[in-house]
């Protein structure tokens, strides 16, 4: 039998009709749903007189509008709460399981999946949103698709698909001390560049993609929409088990070993043939920092925002030149000399446990600059429960952070934590595009231990220096 | 969904490569409940000056342009945000379809989804269609997608592919839920061998 990679696997697993010069029609096994994509998609199932067809494979929560703050108070955003009310109706009518605001398991639907258990190695996995990718860290083969797909989804249980190509994203050796998963996708990007992985799917593999924790990998598959990638995804390996064992969603006793079993199958086989590789080199990256106005324009801490004027193609060059005006810097500035206004720690990306545990580690008895407001926002309320009875709320505090309730907050931007024209974030969201963050607003994404440190510091500094 | 219908029409170009979905319509318009309505949102932080006044420089609010049924971008259109909120926009404000060297994997999707085509030229073909802008007041286009062409007045031809498949849902208005359906003892079928995880009931 010929080695397939992992890929092949989950998807000819997954193969309901295949026809040639047809897209594949794929069975999808975990759909879940927030408020902001999903209202059109049940208008549509109810102008159609059609049901969900699954509702025991549809999950949803609250979490790109859900405000951050006191939720005993009423929702002062109008179009806000009719959405998150049109969740819930919605919702009550399908017959789906909810995880409301107010509830234990309510949090960024890309934290909560793998929390819950949901998400497990094998699965196909969509949701009405670019960052799905993330459950791919499990070996599962996860996609963001739009509100006509997700009313799809809703009705057959099933999307069409056209198979996408592979990509081999090998990361030898190890990472330097100070140098996480963060900075390792975004060098990444930076190399490969945002449409360097367009009708991809990535697996990242190597010594330093396993040595890597569960919550790591997430970070990394987090990203892969970043390089344009359809999905991204990871090996399942004793990591994966480790991480599943006990989760909510997740069998026990006998039953879990034989799920386990299955599990550590999902994996590219040896001589797994795929469409393009690329190796690097752990030791080759360094703590990242975005200067511009996508997830490829990064440099090293160390280095210093590129020069317009040495760019020979005129479109790259005006491109640069685009991005330098709107976050109002200077050729040649170096990156550490770069003074921020606000710290935004939390999202998809970067808002779970041990990514607290980092920018903790680096807070812990210092102040945060008296020029700079910095924001805690956990991924979910099982993370803000843990973080809270290892003490790191009060780390935080203490140091003059904002402790927050969970959702996806200034990640995007569609609550009121917005950041004001002008202002200079360093974030551990995944996007720096123009007015994500706010209108007018400054995005410059680094790891959670980066965003701690730039807060302390106010101005960006080598984490490394910090840690050694 | 609405077929897809030829038509000759102006173009607009948008000289930017990596057209992110932030900014074909920004977030605040994201808490719609409804498809209709998006038009007013489109590329709204370019289209104003920080102030609120209007931004003259940018070429979807010069007058030449106003009309303009077709968008022309340069490479990575679409990318980032699966919003297909972008598509609905663009749709809502006249444009039927847009023209760029490339396209992100979910905007690209959700296009085919509401009837909107997206064409992918080489990039030489792409900066022929610009200069050609700078060049003419009005310039048009034809869109033949049984011919797969895209056409000038001045006898200017590009090919562009297209999947069989889509290009028939367009052609036709399909219903893409309905085909799914046409496969129900399909479904039923691999849904027998492949029961619901443990626990999720």
């Amino acid at each position: 039998m010929a080695a397939k990679t992992l890929f092949e696997k989950i998807w000819e697993e997954h193969v309901v009709r295949e026809k040639s010069h047809e897209p594949s029609l794929l069975y999808i096994d975990l759909h879940l749903v927030h408020e902001v994509t999903s209202p059109q998609a049940f208008e549509g199932l109810r102008h159609s007189g059609r049901k969900v067809r699954a509702p025991h494979r549809t999950f949803a929560t609250q979490d790109h509008n859900v405000p951050t703050t006191d939720r005993s108070k009423p929702i002062t955003d109008l179009d806000s709460k009719l959405q998150i009310e049109t969740l819930r109706r919605n919702c009550a009518e399908f017959g789906l399981k909810l995880f409301d605001i107010g509830s234990r398991e309510q949090g960024i639907v890309h934290v909560i999946g793998p929390e819950l258990g949901l998400t497990q190695p094998g699965m196909t996995i969509v949701c009405g949103d670019s960052h799905t990718a993330t459950h791919g860290a499990l070996g599962a083969l996860a996609f963001g698709i739009g509100t006509s797909e997700v009313e799809h989804v809703l009705a057959t249980q099933c999307l069409w698909e056209e198979r996408p190509q592979t990509f081999e994203i090998r990361v030898d050796g190890k990472l330097g001390i100070g140098v996480g998963a963060k900075d390792l996708i975004l060098g990444i990007i930076g190399r490969i560049k945002t449409d360097g992985a367009t009708g991809h799917v990535i697996e990242y593999r190597g010594a330093a993609i396993e040595a890597l924790s569960m919550e790591e990998r997430m970070t990394v598959c987090n990203m892969s929409i970043e390089g344009g990638a359809r999905a991204g995804m990871v090996a399942a390996d004793k990591t994966t088990v480790e991480y599943l064992r006990g989760r909510r969603y997740v069998p026990t006793g006998k039953e879990f070993d034989a799920l386990a079993a299955r599990w550590l199958e999902c994996r590219s086989d040896d001589g797994a043939k795929f469409d393009r590789s690329v190796t690097f080199d752990a030791a080759t990256f360094a703590p990242q920092v975005t200067w511009g106005t996508n997830p490829g324009m990064v440099t090293d801490v160390l280095g210093s925002v590129p020069n317009p004027a040495e760019i020979g193609d005129k479109q790259q060059r005006e491109t640069v030149e685009r991005a330098l005006t709107y976050m109002a810097l200077r050729p040649g500035t170096k990156i550490e000399d770069i003074k921020i206004d606000r710290v935004f720690i939390g999202s998809c990306t970067n808002s779970r446990l041990s990514d607290l545990k980092d920018a903790a580690g680096i807070v812990k008895g210092r102040k945060v600059a008296p020029t700079v407001h910095a924001m805690v926002v956990p991924g979910s309320q099982e993370i803000k429960a843990d973080a809270e009875s290892l003490g790191l709320d009060k780390i935080f505090r203490e140091a003059g952070f904002e402790w927050r309730e969970s959702g996806c907050s200034m990640c995007l931007a569609m609550n009121p934590d917005v950041l004001q024209p002008g202002e200079r974030c360093a974030s551990t969201s995944n996007r720096n595009f123009e007015g994500r963050q706010g209108k007018g607003g400054r995005t410059h994404l680094v790891s959670p231990a980066m965003a701690a440190a730039a807060a302390i510091a106010g101005h960006f500094v080598d984490v490394r220096e910090w840690q050694r | 969904m609405q077929a897809f219908e030829n038509f000759t029409g102006m173009v607009a170009p948008l000289d930017r490569a990596n057209v992110d979905t932030d900014q074909i319509i920004p977030k605040q318009f994201l808490k719609a409940v409804v498809r209709a309505g998006m038009g007013k949102g489109l590329f709204i932080d370019w289209k104003r000056n920080p102030d609120g006044s209007e931004n003259k420089d940018f070429a979807l609010n010069k007058p030449r342009f106003q009309g303009a049924s077709i968008l022309v971008a340069r490479k990575n259109f679409g990318c980032g945000s699966s919003r297909e909120h972008a598509v609905w926009a663009l749709h809502d404000a006249g444009f039927r379809a847009v023209i760029s060297s490339e396209f992100a994997d979910i905007f690209h999707n959700n296009c085919l989804k509401n009837g909107f085509l997206p064409v992918t030229l080489t990039a030489d073909e792409v900066e022929h269609i610009f200069r050609a802008t700078g060049d003419y007041e009005a310039y048009r286009l034809a869109i033949d997608l049984e011919k797969q062409t895209v056409s000038d007045d001045f006898g200017w031809t590009a090919h562009f592919e297209i999947e069989p498949f889509d290009k028939k849902c367009l052609l036709e208005g399909l219903d893409d839920i309905a085909l799914t359906l046409a496969h129900e003892d399909r479904i039923v079928a691999y849904e027998k061998g492949h029961p619901l995880p443990h626990r999720f009931e």
